[in-house]
């Protein structure tokens, strides 16, 4: 279930690692936008871990997982205590 | 038994191919092009150059630099993801160049790691084998050259390294080496092209699992980071130096870097990089290498002043 608080949490999170707002729509990709590059996705992983305090494991360090909001939240619901 | 680091050298082809001859190719501007990679210039390679042929002029060097002939050596281990033939691989022409006879040769025919793994190998194979001669060597134009997604990355070269049982300048204190092949697509090379790379993918592995395997082998050898003189990593990008810099809590200073100037020599870099090191720098504390690459493959090696 998609879950607003965390969502504006991960928009915050994106705003801050790419310097620019995040996008309206939660499904865009956030590096096909150019939003992120590839060397900013490893910062909001570990952004994600510190602010939702748990471990994301290197098998789940997949572009697929991390690259729009919407995935984001779907990780998290899937992962979060 | 223990090993030692000897002497490194290297070979880099004469032809620059700065950013301004490819940022057309690509539709980027030269800024773009360091921008993403750190990247000002590469080496490529002249058509008739070979892989085995620039391993040859790497060992030569290595050899030179040690003082040791090539008679001496017990076994010589090749490096490469760029040789142009299936088999034999370029570890029996570099073997017959440097007039080895029967010494056994080795090829390791992987890209980025190749070098670290067979450094790795060396130190255990030096009781049995006498002096292993490491080489590097890589012509990564001729995979790239018509693809303007990596074009800008790679370039040509080739290093090597000599281990020996001998006591040297460095011994070599322990190494970890891993293997996870479920990303063997994400980084990729048929035989006939392009070049296949997923580059966040790859990212996004590199900068966890380079900083983890560097921790790795500290932690089996209790030596802190900050212990480090210097960090000797495979030369893929210079904001993935940064980053494993970052991840590290030390300096940018402590990682080398010569990507800005050579390219992502694939499997060579990380041997040119320590043979520029060593010819700059006289500090013998402790030193890291690490490399990660196709496979993926990763790990790193610790030596210390002997």
């Amino acid at each position: 279930m998609p879950d607003s608080s965390r969502r504006q949490r991960l928009r915050q999170l994106v705003q801050e690692i790419a310097g620019k707002p995040a996008p309206e729509d939660d499904n865009e990709s956030l590096f096909e936008s150019g939003l992120l590059d590839s060397f900013a996705l490893p910062d909001l992983v570990s952004a994600i871990e510190k602010e939702f305090a748990m471990m994301v494991p290197d098998s789940d360090l997949s572009p697929r997982k991390f690259d729009s909001i919407a995935r984001m939240d779907a990780y998290l619901a899937e992962h979060s205590a | 038994m223990s090993a030692y680091l000897h002497a490194f050298g290297a070979y880099l082809p004469e032809r620059v191919v700065a950013n301004a001859e490819l940022a057309e190719r690509v539709g980027k501007t030269s800024e773009w092009i360091e921008s993403v990679s750190g990247i000002q210039q590469r080496r490529w390679a002249e058509p008739e150059q070979t892989v085995a042929g620039m391993g040859v002029a790497a060992a030569e060097n290595c050899l030179r630099k040690a003082g040791v002939s090539s008679d001496k050596l017990g076994m010589l281990i090749v490096a490469s993801g760029s040789a142009a033939r299936g088999f034999p691989g370029p570890a029996a022409e570099v073997a017959d160049r440097l007039c080895l006879g029967s010494t056994p040769a080795l090829d390791l025919p992987m890209a980025s790691a190749g070098s670290l793994f067979g450094l790795a190998l060396a130190m255990r194979l030096v009781e049995t084998h006498g002096d292993v001669l490491v080489v590097a060597s890589e012509k990564m134009s001729a995979l790239v050259e018509s693809d303007p997604n990596t074009a800008i990355l790679f370039g040509d070269g080739a290093g090597a390294a000599l281990v020996s049982a001998r006591r040297g300048p460095w011994r070599m204190l322990d190494a970890v080496l891993h293997t996870d092949g479920q990303y063997r697509a994400d980084l990729a090379f048929d035989g006939t092209g392009p070049l296949r790379m997923n580059g966040l993918a790859v990212i996004m592995q590199a900068t966890r699992k380079i900083p983890a395997s560097i921790l790795e082998v500290l932690g089996l050898q209790n030596i802190s980071v900050q212990q480090v003189s210097a960090f000797l990593l495979h030369q893929a990008n210079l904001n993935l130096l940064a980053r494993v810099a970052k991840s590290l809590q030390v300096g940018p200073e402590k990682v080398f870097a010569n990507v800005q100037r050579y390219g992502n020599t694939s499997s060579a870099s990380m041997l040119i990089a320590a043979s520029e090191w060593s010819e700059t720098n006289s500090d013998r504390g402790p030193i890291v290498f690490s490399a990660f690459g196709a496979g993926f493959h990763w790990g790193a090696l610790v030596a210390a002043e002997a």
